[in-house]
């Protein structure tokens, strides 16, 4: 699996809970490097052994793990870039999460080798949708839900979010179900199209 | 058609009517110019057309037919924009259905360039940032609902993003294994052309000798001629020539003796256990020989020769690695000195400094 999402796992646990402790999940793991390269790729056993471990020294569960990580992807300054590039998914919350169908395509423009799963979307009401994973790897769903709650946040809106199961083809999948009270509940944090860096 | 219509799927439009005054302007095309009115305008007055060329009235353009144009504001910040000019015959609503027949030609995507003759006629100018988006979105603050959904800009704004964050990773990775190499190579002791020790290795097998005693004799070889085979026959002869040197200074000297090349065409030898001039001198003449014998490269025949320069640990009462290395290198060029291709032993009562 690309590195990326091995490295998106040691960056939220170094500045959440330090090196020392990243470096002890490493070493519990016996993932040979603590330092994971995002450009390059890594076997996905790796990232589960030492998610694993970590959440085994927390004591938490990977899941809960997962979703810290989530929005860790979304609040913290140094995901920053991540959070702009989910930003353009939508100009609202529930564009968000109308846009996650093309998630999987839209960052496979950015990072042809970067596989995410593909997200199936569901419209309910005007303000409630579920989001099915298709993936069999566990854990996705959970990091999916860190993001969505935080990008609520991001945008200002009120939603209520749960993780659940649902088959699929006679498959087990990871569901999110979303519901929005209010899309204008707080001012949200601020976007715009181009970052001052772009721009010279 | 309605100009909230035209303004929804052509956020940068103008319509412009047949004596050139704009009709109506996309609402995007408006946000650049937010403190001016733009309807009832003259085309020309508010824009300078720079292609097509020599465009001094709204005529002008009309007779190019259907157009690309390039143009910018003639005030402020004169943004560069591109789009196509339809031109619209007074006597037709702007847009009207399509009627074509079954077997009718198929529409084209750029109406063919057929002046509409003399009648009066207005026309639709569709604009576009083109290139200037970046700049544009910040500047006038523009925002995913400024641009038609057709559009792709928006999604061409996220590909520069993304695409600027993994070339910043991959840079990052390419500084931290340029780091990495860096760091390998000062920490290596061989020479990657010739497989010899580098200067480093020699250093250590210096120090290590001094300070372990042990009787040594340190030779400083420089080859001759070597400049010109680069210059003549080029660096792939002149590496091919260091090869096959370094292949002869092994063959001459015993496992336990160390081969380095500290220069570009230099090498130190050290004999560990042997001060003995007489067998030191067979070998130096011995090697100058065989370094001799013309190499062949790529159909040329490449000539270079030797100097060298000897000392021994046991002229001194405290061998230094230091003064060992300069002395053998004054012997070295007392050959150079001798007509090249020779060998010096340096001689230490010439020396005054010797403790």
């Amino acid at each position: 699996m690309y590195g990326m999402i091995h490295r998106a796992l040691q960056c939220f646990s170094q500045d959440t809970y330090g090196d020392g402790l990243w470096q002890k999940a490493v070493a519990d793991a016996g993932v040979p490097s603590p330092e994971f390269e995002a450009m390059l790729t890594y076997p996905d056993q790796q990232l589960d052994d030492v998610l694993n471990a970590l959440a085994a020294r927390l004591d938490k569960t990977p899941a809960q793990l997962c979703e810290d990580l989530g929005a860790y992807l979304v609040t913290h300054a140094r995901m920053e870039p991540v959070r702009r590039l989910l930003r353009f998914g939508g100009a609202t919350f529930e564009d968000f999460v109308l846009s996650l169908d093309d998630l999987h395509d839209r960052v496979k423009l950015a990072l042809p080798d970067l596989h995410l799963p593909r997200l199936e979307v569901d419209v309910h009401s005007q303000s409630a949708f579920s989001i099915l994973v298709n993936s069999e790897r566990e854990g996705f769903g959970a990091v999916l839900l860190g993001i969505l709650r935080a990008l609520a946040d991001d945008y200002g809106a009120l939603a209520v979010l749960e993780h659940g199961r649902a088959a699929k083809d006679g498959l087990m999948r990871e569901k999110i179900t979303a519901e929005v009270f209010e899309a204008d509940f707080t001012s949200g944090r601020g976007f715009g199209l181009v970052t001052t860096d772009i721009v010279r | 058609m309605e100009a909230a219509a035209l303004g929804a799927l052509m956020p940068m439009h103008l319509h412009v009517s047949a004596t050139g005054h704009i009709l109506s302007v996309g609402p995007t095309l408006a946000k650049l110019r937010p403190d001016e009115q733009l309807s009832g305008r003259r085309l020309l007055e508010l824009f300078e057309i720079k292609r097509p060329q020599n465009i001094r009235s709204y005529a002008d353009l009309v007779s190019h037919g259907s157009c690309l144009v390039r143009a910018r504001f003639r005030h402020g910040d004169q943004l560069g924009l591109k789009g196509l000019f339809v031109p619209l015959p007074a006597a037709q609503d702007p847009l009207q259905p399509d009627r074509r027949e079954a077997d009718d030609a198929p529409p084209v995507l750029r109406p063919l360039p057929t002046p509409p003759g003399d009648a009066a006629c207005g026309g639709l100018l569709n604009l576009s940032l083109g290139v200037n988006v970046v700049e544009a979105v910040q500047r006038y603050n523009l925002n995913s609902a400024d641009f038609a959904p057709a559009d792709p800009t928006v999604d061409m704004l996220y590909l520069i993003e993304a695409k600027s964050v993994a070339l910043e990773e991959s840079k990052r990775l390419n500084a931290r294994l340029e780091g990495a190499r860096s760091a390998a190579e000062v920490q290596a002791l061989t020479d990657t052309l010739t497989g010899l020790q580098n200067r480093r290795g020699m250093d250590l097998v210096l120090q290590q000798l001094a300070s372990s005693g042990q009787a040594f004799g340190l030779m400083h070889l420089d080859l001759d001629h070597f400049k010109q085979v680069n210059d003549t026959f080029g660096h792939g002869a002149g590496d091919h020539v260091l090869r096959h040197v370094a292949g002869i200074l092994q063959d001459e000297t015993r496992a336990s003796d160390m081969v380095a090349r500290v220069g570009g065409d230099e090498f130190v030898l050290i004999f560990q256990g042997c001060v003995d001039l007489p067998v030191l001198e067979g070998i130096a003449w011995r090697i100058i020989a065989r370094l001799e014998e013309p190499v062949a490269y790529d159909g040329h025949l490449c000539r270079i020769s030797a100097s060298i320069g000897t000392t021994l640990s046991s002229f001194y009462t405290k061998p230094v690695a230091d003064r060992m290395l300069n002395d053998a290198d004054e012997a070295l060029y007392a050959s150079k000195n001798q007509g090249r291709a020779c060998h010096t032993v340096f001689k230490p009562q010439q020396a005054s400094r010797i403790g």
